[in-house]
């Protein structure tokens, strides 16, 4: 999968599990400050990704993600390992 | 608008005797399906399993300690593959190792705290993953009277207890938005092999002590917990209710 469709089905995550609206989300965005994702939702967003990507995110690397872009780079690096 | 009450699966820890075999029963009848987890003993777990299945219920065994992490994610993978995933998590399993502080042992100590709150931790953390899939969830906790207004010969079990009423409200409040509500359930002094331990003596002493005049039956704290894991219960979170006869008032 490429970082493309990787980031559209991130976005498309954001909108269906955490409600957020689609014009809101760029890939610069952090989710606690921009999006008003609490820290409870980023644990859930992981939880989504882990389910839909197939990947397994450990606490450690989860912890240090702050914005979109971060998240679509980690999948894509698990993807690919 | 009236509450439905859906057929959820049900994990009762410490489910094969005592109060948590009359929970696993209750919810049993409230048309939950329930893993009934235990340590040791098998015949008590097929018991209760056979008790339950005899009154056309659902139920299945899981042997696990859950004071320890490998065991809890394989018991919660085994549920999860033979019911689905767990709605309701009732944290019952507890030990008890009495002495007087001054001559108390520090394995006594931590056998309690590890059987009695660390398993709290331990299974609440691994069956909240599908609790928040869900959007819907019910963790009950059973705690003891010991836990509100203390016990001499019991400073490490009243200590795991009151731990248990601390993470309760701390949990709760981390994951109310989510639709999970995460209660406890103090019992007194109930009619258990636990309480029959202490000797006949014991127990007619602690009954003229409770204002009912009597030591408790396990259905009847079975009962609060079937109403905290119902959909009446719906807007009740971070709560201890207290089941002991008056014991404490």
């Amino acid at each position: 999968m490429d970082k493309a469709a990787i980031e559209g089905k991130l976005v498309d995550l954001l909108v269906d599990e955490l409600g957020l609206e689609r014009d809101d989300i760029t890939m610069e965005a952090r989710f606690e400050e921009d999006l008003d994702v609490d820290s409870l939702g980023v644990v859930e967003l992981l939880m989504a990704l882990e389910d839909n990507f197939d990947v397994k995110i450990p606490d450690e690397e989860a912890e240090k993600i702050t914005t979109v872009g971060e998240a679509a780079e980690l999948v894509s690096q698990k993807l690919n390992t | 608008m009236v509450a439905h009450n859906a057929s959820r699966v049900a994990l009762v820890t410490g489910g094969s005797r005592g109060i948590g075999r009359a929970i696993g029963e209750l919810l049993a009848t409230q048309g939950h399906q329930v893993a009934i987890n235990y340590v040791s003993n098998d015949s008590a777990a097929s018991e209760a399993v056979a008790a339950i299945e005899a009154n056309g219920g659902t139920a299945i065994a899981v042997k696990a300690d859950v004071g320890d992490e490998g065991a809890v994610a394989a018991m919660m993978a085994q549920i999860e593959e033979q019911l689905g995933s767990i709605e309701i998590l009732v944290n019952n399993a507890g030990v008890t190792s009495d002495d007087l502080l001054l001559r108390m042992k520090p394995e006594a100590w931590d056998t309690v705290i590890r059987t009695n709150l660390k398993s709290v931790y331990l299974c609440s953390k691994a069956a909240l993953r599908g609790m928040l899939r869900a959007r819907w969830g019910r963790i009950i906790n059973i705690g003891s009277i010991a836990g509100v207004s203390g016990n001499a010969g019991q400073a490490n079990y009243a200590a795991a207890k009151a731990g248990v009423i601390g993470f309760t409200m701390s949990l709760a409040k981390e994951i109310g938005s989510r639709g999970i509500t995460v209660n406890a359930v103090a019992p007194g002094f109930i009619a258990t092999d636990m309480t029959a331990a202490l000797g006949e003596d014991a127990a007619a002493v602690a009954a003229s002590q409770i204002t009912l005049g009597r030591l408790g039956r396990p259905e009847e704290v079975a009962s609060a917990v079937g109403f905290l894991a119902s959909a009446e219960a719906s807007y009740i979170t971070g709560q201890t209710i207290v089941v002991d006869g008056g014991l404490a008032i």
